[in-house]
């Protein structure tokens, strides 16, 4: 667990997040807005534990945190919190959770705060899980692309070694079957590799 | 034209219907296509399910009560058209308290097993501590099953013993690292915790009672009308999906799909066990074989008889410390939904009752159960302790109960 202290005493938070990259990233987001104190959980371990300690008004979590029936539970039930915590807690707070869920985030706030008072960290929360699972989908996608390379890579040198050819003609030869056959040069290559792997060194 | 359907679900061989009336084409016969959402939580599947993200979704029964009654959260009427089966859960306890109360290695007689457990919970107090179980949640027939069961047996739960929430896939090591003497969940967690020797099976919910309903099919009462037609698809798709569950020859090939690492992510061996009512109570041991273990098709166990809902309503109000509302009873009854069951098996060759709400309990023999189609033979429905539960009585019964 670890604790940021703004300078002003205000609002307590706790961010409840396996992900630690994630944590830290809406930590520092928060960390921006006056009057809070951030505390950061990244382990199952001893949560009720570390909740009852913290007392927060608030616990940000993301939507498929394993913990989030026991959270709830200990909110409903635990005797040791004089203020009850819920998932919003008014009706009219449902345009906040649809979002708030939309976004990834599950929301918990002691009852008798207003929706108003905890929007900007909402915001804030929100945005910079948004920005994460951006910033995720694209590293995603450049590993993606980086595999891609290796099997085209692959796939020509296989096509060298075998017909005896240079790099260029061997390329060429990859992106003549694949514009002929309709089919992207990445799934000729990976056609090739597979071919060779199941045949072994004579194919 | 193609009906589009996403459903929510946790890993738990229970979901079997809607997976299996989607990989053997039930489905698509119906014309729906069923796309599957997987959590780890009930509140993600119930947050998916308020918000959008899913059309409808496999659920706690008694969690889709407590949503529409909005304990814990703003109230939010879901609807339960189809119950996705009955029983299929289990009581493992850890070794040392198997020793402690001389466990065999056989599922136990439920109120014999409730008077060691009672002599072993007293003593624990006595040396000041408390035993203390898991359930995978609140509102959930675990937990109202669980201490049903040992209220009966003359131990009090939260005073006596203490009952907490642990999710099904963290049970096994919570009962091993001895943060909980034992657990209420289904399959194929009792089974995981018995396979790493973490503890021993020795009781099932079908002993507490023998038709205990389990999870439903809940969807958001606003979205019914608008998928009025694809949800009586989805309705005969999975009865048919039923039909081939129950069926020995399709056991391997159902065990395979349910394992598969997009639905239950469990050993094959596990499923096929749970799914042939066969368990291992102890490592090592033979399987034992417990008849109705999980009951998912025979006996119309998917019709959402309103009795069951307001037998959940009564342990709700029990273990929530309220007290009767007739307004409340009435808006716990009206999720189940048997008016959407019935006219989606209107004219199939399919059994129906004539009725919506029947005792609970009541039948220890065989008898034949009036039927609007086909002819239905109830069997028994008992609970342990033969106190029938008369939806017609619910006040009087919630009164009745300490």
């Amino acid at each position: 667990m670890r604790m940021l202290r703004c300078n002003k005493m205000g609002m307590r938070i706790a961010i409840i997040d396996e992900s630690a990259p994630r944590a830290s990233i809406i930590e520092e987001g928060l960390a921006t807005l006056d009057e809070c104190e951030i505390f950061t959980i990244t382990s199952r371990d001893g949560l009720l534990v570390k909740i009852a300690e913290i007392e927060p008004d608030i616990v940000f979590m993301d939507l498929g945190n394993p913990s989030r029936d026991v959270l709830e539970e200990y909110f409903a039930v635990s005797r040791v919190l004089d203020r009850p915590i819920a998932m919003f807690v008014d009706e009219s707070d449902d345009d906040s959770i649809a979002a708030s869920i939309d976004a990834g985030v599950s929301t918990y706030v002691v009852d008798g705060l207003s929706v108003r008072r905890i929007e900007p960290l909402l915001k804030m929360t929100m945005r910079r899980f948004q920005a994460y699972a951006r910033l995720e989908a694209e590293l995603a996608k450049a590993k993606d692309k980086l595999a891609e390379r290796e099997t085209v890579d692959r796939a020509k040198r296989l096509l060298m070694a075998k017909k005896n050819v240079t790099e260029p003609v061997a390329y060429g030869e990859l992106r003549e079957k694949a514009m002929s056959s309709n089919r992207r040069i990445v799934d000729i290559a990976e056609a090739i590799v597979t071919a060779h792997e199941m045949m072994g060194d004579g194919a | 034209m193609t009906m589009k359907l996403k459903l929510g679900f946790l890993p738990l061989i229970d979901a079997c219907l809607p997976i299996l009336a989607h990989e053997h084409g039930f489905a698509e016969e119906e014309g729906l296509d069923l796309t599957f959402v997987r959590d780890v939580t009930w509140a993600t599947v119930l947050d998916r399910l308020l918000y959008g993200h899913t059309d409808a979704a496999h659920m706690l029964a008694p969690l889709a009560i407590a949503t529409t009654l909005g304990r814990g959260r703003p109230a939010q009427k879901l609807v339960a058209p189809f119950v996705l089966g009955l029983n299929g859960n289990a009581v493992t306890i850890s070794n040392t308290l198997a020793q402690t109360i001389g466990a065999d290695g056989a599922l136990g007689d439920p109120t014999q097993l409730g008077d060691r457990l009672r002599a072993a919970a007293a003593d624990a107090r006595a040396q000041n501590r408390k035993l203390r179980f898991g359930v995978v949640h609140r509102y959930s027939s675990h937990n109202y099953m669980l201490r049903y069961w040992l209220a009966a047996c003359g131990i009090q739960p939260d005073e006596d013993i203490d009952i907490v929430t642990v999710p099904p896939p963290f049970s096994a090591d919570a009962i091993a690292a001895g943060e909980i003497d034992g657990f209420c969940v289904g399959e194929p967690w009792n089974s995981i915790a018995v396979d790493q020797g973490a503890g021993q099976i020795v009781l099932a919910t079908a002993q507490i009672w023998r038709r205990g309903v389990e999870k439903v099919l809940a969807l958001r009462e606003d979205r019914l009308e608008p998928n009025r037609a694809a949800i009586e698809a989805l309705i005969r798709a999975m009865r048919k999906a039923g039909t081939h569950f129950v069926d020995p020859d399709q056991w391997d090939s159902n065990a395979k799909i349910l394992s598969r690492p997009e639905y239950c992510d469990a050993p094959v061996e596990l499923v096929r066990r749970a799914i042939s009512d066969r368990l291992v109570l102890r490592r090592g041991d033979e399987p034992h074989e417990y008849p109705d273990f999980m009951f998912q098709h025979r006996e119309i166990a998917n019709f959402p008889w309103v009795s069951q809902a307001e037998w959940l309503y009564s342990q709700l109000v029990r273990w929530d410390g309220l007290g009767f509302d007739a307004g409340q009873a009435e808006a716990a009854a009206r999720v189940f939904r048997p008016d959407v069951y019935r006219s989606a098996l209107l004219g199939m060759d399919d059994q129906l009752p004539s009725a919506s709400s029947k005792v609970e309990g009541s039948v220890s023999t065989p008898l034949a159960a009036s039927a609007q189609r086909g002819s239905i033979t109830m069997e028994n429905n008992t609970f342990f302790d033969r106190v029938p539960f008369d939806p017609d009585r619910l006040a009087d019964y919630i009164a009745a109960q300490n």
